[in-house]
């Protein structure tokens, strides 16, 4: 085929044309792009640089294998072929222009190269398919919180625009069609130049769309954090752009407007207090628009909403789903911060902060009340301040002072003293471990608790810490340093069950379902150890839709607990999830290993009227239920054959 | 000792309250323990109707004038202060109302004798006073020996008995003190509350809501209940504060007291100025978390467990009751 | 505008009060103070006006358990000045307490004459008088209570205070300034200052301390014996499940004739 840049359009050379509109575009695309990098780069310093190989992995897997777009199979095949075509696309497309501007270059066009044109057409053809199930999906489908936005219209026209005339111009250039040389020629060239001319466009539009995404996304990834919990650098909150950091305001460029965040949102779910969407969104106007030179200037938090803000349960179930690897949870802490700096927060929260910063506890209660569940336990709990333990229990506020819990806290000590565990508690000295005060933007007053548990735990000796209670277990963990020494009691559980000393009589709760706690499962990644406990238990366990890494929170975390119910309409996340369980085939009973989880689906079953058709029980109960079923049927034996003795005689 | 017992008339907006009644009862005990006169101390205008009914006092101390219709503690006290140096009481009694309150405080202070507060009992030992009282917002209780006098006393309502009607009237003296007020304080209205649809002073059956029942969400499960009772809701004064229920709903010191047939304590601890507005209550049930709160002491039936929960079953079984 | 607001430290009694050995004092062991809560309404009234007509507040409290870190938040939240008085002990009687502030207030530079004195005006530990009756009738200021809510008017030189009666009935009262006001309530909570700012103000000091001036003795009350109260009656307690519960009591109201 002719060189297409060797034509004349209205006397002007085909390549001066090229050069003229690839010039325009060029100063276009980069002055914005210059623009909005400067705007971002405004922005407080954030390293992500560190564990290069890691990061590098993660971009081959979750950029070039899209990863988070399989959770449907169906549009992550779709998703994965037209990215893949893009990519091709985007080397032919640079190929073709560097070739095309540069006319003297020894280089062939790629379409002259059968190895790059053959994967090209295969990929082309099927991306034809995937653009119809995309198209289907978006306009007759209909998922909810899909951005229909005219962007998203016209990428999937441009797509198949340039899929047409690459497909179109190779048909020409193989002569199928039954064309004359020369027509054959004109249509290639054509199809040629209306391919480059869309594509200068797009480039053009791109810094001005929604498509952003597909260059900051690599990028995003790329900087996605290694460590575990969404927590901001330290800092006093932000509420204006200078005040978040680069990589908070670059989450706007990156994002698709997908929507999985907003479907997977409890908080959202409930009346629509919050949209993680929409807050990125957001973040990405208010970027754009210092880059626009109109706008940018103001408070996130009044754009957003302070209700909004406080509306986050921090379960991460956004950011787990998040294809681009966007962080919601540290926008909203470091709103939280603001907010808290300011002041401003609900009286509920107030009551529960000023509590805590006088007795080191959420129930305001005299330090004295907290070790006090330990009474009617009829043996002695090991004082981790006066002698060594092995295990040192936090126990935790709700499980310590809250009468509902305290029962459970009390199976799990039971079961840890009939399993001869060297364990012991701080007594009075123990503190609220301080996650959700972290959550809640209180950095100051996290500070001190730490501090007062760290000298607590200076003054004992031990060698792992355990935790009833899930955020205490992630804050402990990740936030004191102390990974590595800290298990969850599920854990512990785990090597006692393998280990033969739980029994696995059966203990009458049959089929059963487990929910896994948002700190536990998506923070702690510990998903298998309740689940071996309950096998071991020899108990059938049925999982729920939203089971593992996609459970759904009971809507107590992110300091939630301590406001007022402001659902508006929708259903809260605790009855959500119990109408979850209820609705599995002769399931009665419904796992918890948290405290505040227990709290909430035992009022979700009264709220929801379930009580009696499913109850609640934590891990812990049914543990010692076996325990003592087997300490009956070893009784119920002994007395079998005692009586048959006697009779003998 | 030689003074008298004196005794403050309470009054307020043209009706005497019912705290003098109590006055006279333990002022007279305390006289006739004294073998000295009780004399009771009226500051009002065109009270002298008032002035009768103080029967169980020997005498009344009666000053008559219009700025003293609405007496600010700083013109009272002044007054009261001048009778008592002429005639040196040697204890002088005065109740815990919110309507007394600067009366109570700046009295002492300007007499420079001693005040004793939160007294719930007082009896004669060997001619000098000893006082009950009580502290901390009722957790402690302390005897003071406030001596021959003069002292200054606040007596918890509730502490005497009303006296048996139809005591001889006492004589009215007519005395006359420095009223000249340059300091400043003016009453300009009063201001009433918001008037709700509900006269809680007026119902049979009250589901009293404290801050135990930790958010004002959970304002509707007592609502509930009130409504199977035919009754309906009021509160303490942290409720009030928070503005989950208006000012017209105010049980205590600061509010109103009943005495309905039943009252429902759901998440209130029973602190000294709330149980003052509804003691009298013929039938108290209290539900409360903590099975050490001051309510217990005073209900008649008491259960230890989450308030919301129990009001809740409450309204079930009721309402299967009344069928 | 000079604001001058006074705090004390009391017994905080969510900790468990117990009798000394002595019997007529409180066990120190267990025994935690904690700032009154009226006066927290003070200081946060106070604030308030600050911030509406750019008043100076400055706080004064006598030396007490824990003190410090009620000032330090007082600073933190926006007071001017914070001034702790040392010399009388927690435990001693309010007459002994506003004795001492009346003798020690005129010496310190800057705090007297304040157009406004605000204070908390009842306290749990009030056994032998009120802060503000004893304190202002000795530095010869005119004294309202039970307020919860002022308006001033700085240029008129007037206060307009709402006083609490019963029934929910206030009391409008117009008050010439200076004066002295006893503060209940106030129209909003005390704000909320972030622990961060707390001990940014814990860092940069900021406390004067002074000792007590000594002036006329006082004679404390003569508290002869201290003990936990005894309850003339106590519930019939209701044992069991909520459901169980609910039935007993349901018959006690039928068996009453009130359902």
């Amino acid at each position: 085929m002719p060189d297409p840049t060797a034509q004349t359009l209205f006397g002007i050379p085909g390549v001066a044309i090229l050069w003229a509109l690839t010039a325009i575009v060029f100063v276009l695309f980069g002055q914005r792009a210059y623009r909005i990098l400067r705007a971002v780069g405004r922005g407080r310093a954030e390293a992500r640089w560190d564990r290069l190989s890691s990061r590098l992995w993660s971009v081959v897997v979750n950029v070039g294998g899209q990863r988070r777009m399989f959770d449907n199979p169906g549009v992550g095949l779709a998703h994965l072929v037209i990215f893949w075509t893009f990519l091709f696309y985007a080397v032919s497309f640079a190929w073709s222009l560097l070739r095309g501007l540069l006319p003297f270059l020894p280089i062939p066009y790629p379409d002259d190269v059968l190895l790059f044109t053959i994967p090209m057409v295969l990929l082309s053809v099927a991306t034809l398919a995937a653009l119809a199930g995309a198209a289907f999906r978006r306009y007759v489908l209909v998922p909810p919180r899909l951005a229909q936005s005219r962007d998203a219209g016209l990428i999937l026209l441009l797509i198949t625009l340039l899929v047409v005339t690459f497909l179109v111009g190779q048909a020409a250039k193989e002569g199928l069609g039954g064309l004359s040389a020369a027509a054959a020629e004109s249509l290639y060239t054509a199809m040629w130049w209306i391919h480059m001319v869309a594509v200068l466009g797009f480039v053009a539009y791109l810094p001005y769309s929604k498509h952003l995404h597909l260059l900051a996304s690599p990028f995003n990834v790329f900087t996605a954090s290694l460590a575990t919990g969404g927590m901001p650098p330290p800092s006093e909150g932000a509420a204006r752009l200078e005040e978040f950091t680069w990589r908070e305001l670059f989450n706007g460029l990156s994002c698709a407007e997908c929507g999985r965040c907003d479907r997977a949102c409890p908080a959202f779910a409930t009346g629509e207090l919050l949209s993680p969407q929409d807050l990125i969104h957001d973040v990405k106007l208010m970027v754009l628009g210092r880059a626009s030179g109109r706008d940018g200037n103001g408070s996130l938090v009044d754009v957003v909403g302070a209700e909004a803000v406080w509306a986050c349960t921090t379960c991460m179930a956004c950011m787990e789903r998040c294809p681009v690897f966007n962080e919601h949870v540290p926008l909203i802490v470091q709103m939280r911060r603001h907010l808290i700096g300011e002041g401003a927060v609900g009286a509920g929260v107030q009551d529960m902060l000023m509590g805590m910063t006088r007795y080191g506890n959420s129930f305001g209660q005299s330090p004295r009340n907290r070790p006090k569940w330990t009474r009617d336990l009829g043996f002695e709990v090991k004082d981790a301040r006066k002698e060594p333990v092995e295990y040192l229990w936090y126990v935790g506020d709700y499980a310590s002072f809250d009468p509902r819990v305290q029962e459970v806290t009390r199976a799990a000590a039971r079961v840890f003293h009939d399993a001869a565990l060297d364990f012991g508690i701080l007594y009075e000295a123990e503190q609220n471990a301080g996650n959700d005060v972290r959550r809640l933007g209180e950095e100051g007053l996290f500070e001190m608790l730490r501090d007062k548990n760290r000298a607590a735990m200076e003054s004992a000796q031990f060698k792992t810490i355990v935790t009833t209670d899930p955020h205490t277990y992630h804050v402990l963990r990740h936030e004191y340093g102390l990974d590595g020494q800290v298990k969850h009691y599920t854990e512990v559980l785990e090597g006692l069950v393998s280990a033969g000393r739980v029994s696995t009589s059966p203990n009458g709760h049959g089929r059963v379902t487990y929910h896994d706690p948002c700190y536990l499962g998506r923070y702690g990644g510990v998903y298998d150890a309740p689940r071996h406990v309950l096998e071991g238990l020899g108990l059938d366990l049925v999982e729920m839709p939203r089971n593992r890494s996609a459970a759904y929170c009971c809507g107590a975390g992110g300091g939630r607990i301590w406001m007022e119910d402001a659902a508006a309409g929708g259903e809260r996340p605790a009855e959500s999830r119990v109408q979850e369980a209820a609705g599995l085939q002769g399931v009665g009973t419904m796992v918890v290993a948290c405290p505040k989880d227990l709290v909430m689906f035992r009022d979700a079953l009264k709220t929801t009227g379930l009580e009696g058709t499913l109850e609640v029980r934590d891990i812990a109960e049914l543990v010692e239920d076996a325990m003592g079923a087997t300490r009956d049927a070893v009784g119920a034996t002994r007395d079998a054959v005692g009586a048959t003795q006697r009779s003998d005689t | 000792m030689a003074g008298n017992v004196w005794i403050v008339a309470e009054h307020w907006r043209g009706t005497a309250s019912d705290a003098t009644r109590e006055l006279l009862a333990v002022g007279r005990g305390l006289a006739d323990s004294l073998g000295v006169r009780l004399e009771a101390v009226l500051l009002g205008h065109g009270m002298r109707g008032l002035a009768a009914s103080l029967g169980p006092a020997d005498a009344v101390l009666y000053v008559d004038h219009p700025t003293l219709a609405d007496a600010t503690g700083l013109v009272a006290s002044r007054a009261v202060a001048a009778l008592a140096s002429e005639r040196a009481p040697a204890v002088i009694l005065l109740p815990t109302t919110n309507v007394s309150w600067d009366l109570l405080g700046l009295l002492p202070a300007r007499l420079g004798v001693p005040l004793v507060n939160f007294c719930r009992e007082v009896e004669v030992v060997d001619g000098a006073l000893r006082v009950g009282s009580l502290l901390y917002g009722g957790k402690m209780a302390v005897t003071v020996d406030a001596g021959p006098g003069p002292v200054v006393l606040a007596i918890l309502p509730g502490t005497g008995t009303a006296p048996a009607p139809g005591a001889p009237e006492p004589h009215v003296e007519d005395v006359a003190v420095d009223l000249a007020d340059d300091s400043g304080v003016r009453l300009v209205a009063y201001e009433e509350p918001e008037a709700g649809d509900v006269d809680i002073t007026q119902q049979d059956a009250l589901v009293a809501v404290g801050r135990g029942i930790s958010s004002e969400a959970n304002l509707e499960v007592a609502e509930d209940l009130a409504d199977a009772l035919g009754g309906a809701v009021c509160g303490s004064r942290p409720v009030i504060d928070q503005g989950w229920l208006p000012l017209v709903r105010q049980v205590g010191k600061s509010g109103l007291t009943v005495k309905p047939r039943l009252y429902i304590a759901a998440g209130v601890s029973g602190a000294p100025e709330h149980v003052e507005g509804m003691k009298d209550s013929e039938l108290i049930i209290a539900v409360n978390t903590d099975a050490g709160a001051p309510i217990f002491s005073i209900a008649h039936y008491g259960i230890v467990d989450d308030a919301t929960d129990v009001l809740e079953a409450l309204a079930e079984a009721v309402r299967k009751r009344k069928g | 505008m000079k604001i001058l607001v006074l705090m004390k430290m009391v017994p905080d009694i969510v900790e468990e009060l117990e009798v000394a050995g002595d019997g007529s004092s409180l066990d120190p062991e267990y025994l935690r103070f904690i700032v009154n809560e009226r006066d927290d309404y003070a200081l946060e009234q106070s604030l308030l006006l600050k911030d509406r007509l750019g008043a100076t507040v400055t706080v004064v409290a006598l030396e007490a358990p824990e003190i410090d870190d009620v000032l330090h938040t007082a600073l933190a939240k926006g007071a001017d000045r914070a001034i702790r008085v040392s010399g009388v002990d927690v435990m001693a009687g309010t007459r002994a307490k506003a004795a001492a502030l009346a003798a020690t207030l005129p010496g310190v530079p800057g705090v007297l004459p304040a157009d406004l004195v605000l204070s908390g005006c009842q306290a749990i530990d009030d056994l032998d008088g009120f802060v503000g009756p004893l304190l202002s009738s000795a530095i010869g200021l005119p004294y309202l209570g039970l307020v919860s809510r002022i308006k001033v008017d700085p240029a008129a030189g007037t206060a307009v205070v709402a006083k609490e009666y019963a029934g929910g009935v206030m009391g409008r009262f117009e008050v010439t300034l200076p004066a002295f006001l006893g503060v209940q309530g106030c129209e909003k909570p005390p704000r909320y200052v972030p622990i961060a700012k707390v001990r940014a103000a814990i860092a940069a000091g900021g406390i004067e301390a002074v000792p007590a001036a000594s002036g006329p003795a006082v004679t404390p009350l003569a508290v002869g014996a201290m003990a936990k109260p005894v309850a003339a009656g106590h519930a019939e307690m209701l044992e069991g499940s909520v459901r169980d519960v609910a039935e007993r009591l349901a018959d006690v109201l039928a068996a009453r004739g009130l359902i």
